[in-house]
């Protein structure tokens, strides 16, 4: 079979392999989409759906604020919905050590042109008069918002292809290969596609596009407890977050409460699943009981989880590859990839066509893990020991 | 732990339960029994509500009571050399540990030896109006009548195709219910045409059938056969419902209740937590565990009963009983002689009953192309069939259901699927244009039914 040639391909259909084929075939770009599934299958549809912009490191800003004024923006960039809901966030502190690093990143979210708003006291309560008494200190920022993640993925994934973009789903690749300027794609049904960049978007399963061109990353795959209750009378808009890492937790229009908590879980060896072990679906059982005591005889219906590619200094890879020309990599974004996704995608496409990119991409090249990188103080607190 | 040590477990105490308890303890061993209910007896064999003893003769019909008494004292002697613990809700699978709620408290059990049977329900396919107050499933108008000594209503329609559907409305009519219509959506003709079949393998089985019909006719039950549902019509509940006729016309039967049902659907979700495999059996239009002849699952897991294979009751217990005897051997105590192959022979015999009887009982798949698009077919999340239908149709569109919830919710709710699976099923099949054992089967998740927050004792929480 002759190859059918693109000028980008990109491996891996989630929120940042949709992102990117969107703003490449908007550039003008031929580019195909090789999912091996189904696009938005996996992490992209399966977090917690937070747009959340309190909390972030110092250097991600740049890239977070952009995507966040396309998330705002999403429907008419998109053409669709995806149950964007401006709703605010709250993070929340119960220990001593909380409050500091709440107020600290108060100060960082201030810094970057956050409005955020410290609740204490009876302010505390009155804003937040469903909190246990555990709470001490509250941060609120208006600007947070969440999306509904199963939505996201494949509304993006249309949006490329209305812009002439396509996609391969349920297309598995065998082997990839570069000769001379070009690499050539081997899939299991027999097709080949042949492109002159290619973008490596494979979410957990990125290492081993890595590994083919001789490029290590200490990519590893986990993802957070999950569960949803019953629908209940719609009370809770923010969403809200202990600070310590034990409740994450958002109520959606339709009533449902999702919570999401730390420790996260690392994948099964096989790589494609990840577990949520009884212990900490209990944990966070306990958790929303402490601290949201009148949720205590709500039922919870669904348990879930996810595989995220995760790095060591919980930033994600994304540029160009030190080892191979034409290869970019968009991966490892370490749980906070889906508010970032558009910026990504946007980000990537301006330097595959050679433009200057957005935001300076240089925090998040993979050249950093030439040498050891610094762990980051949330790997420690957001893992199991 | 070696498998020798620690107790077998056994998930469900209906008849395949019991018959596997009884077995174990045979062999010399206390095996340990949960079932979610207070009492056992599963869901065929049920046992009545207080209230409703008394009247014992009257639902049952014959000599029933005294043999009824007689099981029931057996089962409590099976029970009492048990580790017996009731209300207990197994709701996860981890490794080699059940998770469960007993009475209301998260309790975790470690098993070398896993025994599932937790039996079926209903299958059913979604129709306008169905989920109006006063629509039940057959097995709900039973466990109403048995377990809460009440009707469904004092006007009722019995409806769809099921064995149960004929046994539902003789135990409503010995009750009293005067205003009693059935409606079976199989034609005479195609129950006649399954009939030599049907003789052949359970002869017995087929006779209990028969005098139900005839039992149903000297009560002057009026009985269709060979209609169609088309709605359940209503404003506040159920008023009547709207059938087409195999002639061709249309008829509302007025009635204050309508219960439905079109055969049976396994209850699989603990078998796929704990690893069993699943294949798609073309007759049965449906998909069920992996199991060989003795109903093992895996290395630790057996499976038995009707959350195996439909089979009813009698093939309930003797594969309850095969199951426990493979435990046994498994655990190096087979004894010396046993009935297995007799056992074997006689379940291959009844399971080749339920084939005949899936074409006396269709399975009306072709009912969900045709559904009208406002039909709810998931009413814990309120999903309408033309949500469905418009998902699957986008560019882009999941055509395995379970893309398909995810992207609709329908099966995400309360019930996880367990109501709105089958139609779903069907739905997808038809608007994909494939065949249905393409589409997938919704996949089993922790917790299989719900559990309250406050089931997590309120012990330090982990900072």
């Amino acid at each position: 079979m002759n190859a059918a040639h693109y000028d980008v391909a990109i491996v891996g259909g989630g929120l940042f392999g949709c992102f990117s084929g969107f703003f490449l075939a908007r550039m003008g770009k031929r580019v195909a989409i090789v999912e091996r599934g189904h696009v938005g299958a996996q992490s992209s549809g399966a977090n917690f759906g937070g747009l959340r912009l309190q909390g972030r490191s110092l250097s991600q800003y740049p890239l977070s604020l952009l995507a966040q004024t396309h998330w705002e923006d999403f429907d008419e960039l998109i053409g669709e919905g995806c149950e964007f809901d401006r709703n605010g966030m709250v993070y929340f502190a119960h220990t001593p050590a909380g409050k500091e690093r709440l107020l600290a990143y108060a100060a960082t979210s201030r810094a970057c042109g956050l409005d955020i708003s410290i609740w204490e006291g009876a302010e505390l309560k009155q804003n937040l008069p469903w909190l246990a008494d555990t709470a001490v200190i509250a941060s609120h920022s208006p600007r947070c918002a969440v999306a509904n993640p199963r939505l996201a993925t494949p509304a993006v994934a249309r949006a490329m292809l209305r812009h002439g973009g396509t996609l391969f789903q349920h297309t598995e690749i065998v082997r990839t290969t570069r000769a001379g300027d070009l690499f050539t794609l081997e899939c299991s049904d027999g097709r080949k596609i042949s492109a002159s960049k290619l973008v490596n978007a494979a979410g957990g399963w990125a290492k081993a596009i890595c590994e083919q061109f001789d490029e290590a990353v200490p990519l590893f795959s986990a993802g957070p407890p999950q569960f949803v209750t019953e629908p209940l009378p719609y009370t809770l808009k923010p969403s809200v977050y202990a600070i310590e890492g034990d409740m994450i937790i958002r109520q959606i229009p339709r009533g449902n409460y999702i919570f999401a908590g730390y420790p996260r879980t690392l994948a099964n060896e096989d790589g494609e699943h990840t577990f949520v072990p009884p212990h900490k679906t209990l944990n966070g059982m306990r958790a929303v009981a402490t601290h949201i005591p009148s949720l205590r005889n709500a039922d919870i219906i669904r348990v879930w989880s996810g595989v995220e590619g995760y790095l060591p200094d919980m930033l994600p890879v994304v540029g160009e590859s030190q080892t191979t020309p034409g290869l970019f990599h968009a991966f490892g974004a370490s749980g906070g990839g889906f508010q970032i996704a558009p910026a990504v995608g946007e980000c990537l496409a301006q330097i595959i066509c050679d433009q200057n990119p957005s935001v300076d991409l240089a925090p998040y090249s993979i050249s950093r893990f030439r040498t050891e990188v610094e762990k980051s103080e949330k790997l420690l607190r957001e893992f199991d020991a | 732990m070696s498998d020798a040590e620690l107790p077998p477990v056994i998930v469900g105490a209906g008849p395949a339960g019991l018959a596997s308890a009884a077995t174990l303890v045979k062999a010399g061993l206390r095996p340990i029994i949960l079932d979610e209910a207070a009492r056992p007896g599963g869901q065929g064999t049920r046992r009545l509500a207080p209230a409703m003893r008394s009247m014992s003769q009257r639902l049952m019909g014959g000599n029933a009571t005294a043999r009824t008494a007689r099981r029931e004292r057996d089962e409590d002697d099976i029970l009492r050399a048990c580790d017996w613990r009731p209300g207990s809700l197994v709701w996860g699978v981890f490794g080699n540990r059940l998770e469960m709620l007993r009475n209301g408290v998260h309790d975790s059990l470690e098993f070398s030896q896993l025994m599932i049977s937790p039996g079926a329900t209903d299958r059913i396919m979604a129709l306008p109006g169905w989920t109006l107050p006063g629509v039940y499933s057959l097995g709900g108008a039973q466990v109403a009548l048995k377990h809460h000594a009440a009707l469904i209503g004092q006007s009722v329609v019995m409806a769809g195709s099921s064995p149960l559907l004929y046994l539902a409305a003789a135990q409503y009519a010995r009750m009293g219910v005067k205003r009693l219509v059935v409606v079976d959506t199989t034609s005479t003709r195609d129950k006649l045409k399954a009939g030599l079949g049907m003789a052949l393998t359970a002869p017995g089985t087929l006779l209990e059938g028969i005098s139900l019909l005839l039992e149903l006719r000297r009560l002057g039950v009026r009985t269709i056969t060979g209609a169609s549902l088309r709605r359940i019509i209503g404003e506040e509940r159920a008023e009547a419902l709207e059938i087409r006729r195999s002639d061709g016309t249309v008829e509302r039967i007025s009635c204050d209740a309508v219960a439905y049902g079109h055969g049976l659907r396994p209850e699989t979700q603990l078998a796929e937590l704990a690893g069993a495999e699943f294949r798609f059996d073309p007759v049965l239009r449906n998909w069920f565990p992996v199991i060989d002849s003795d109903g093992r699952a895996g290395p630790r897991l057996w499976l038995a009963g009707d959350g195996a294979r439909t089979g009813g009751r009698v093939a309930a217990a003797k594969s309850g009983r095969l199951a426990a005897l493979s435990m046994l051997e498994a655990r190096g105590e087979l004894p010396q002689s046993t009935d297995r192959e007799a056992l074997r022979r006689s379940i291959v015999r009844l399971r080749q009953f339920q084939t005949h009887m899936a074409k006396a009982f269709r399975w009306p798949h072709e009912y969900a192309a045709t559904l009208p698009d406002d039909t709810i077919v998931c009413r814990c999340e309120r999903v309408h069939a033309g949500e469905i239908r418009a998902a699957i149709r986008k560019i882009a569109g999941p055509a395995e259901i379970n893309r398909v919830k995810a992207i609709t919710r329908c099966g995400m709710g309360r019930c996880q699927g367990r109501f709105c699976s089958q139609t779903l099923q069907e739905l997808t099949a038809a608007t994909a244009d494939l065949p249905v054992s393409d589409v997938g089967r919704i996949r089993a998740q922790a917790p299989v039914k719900p559990i309250p927050i406050s089931a997590s004792q309120p012990e330090t929480v982990q900072p």
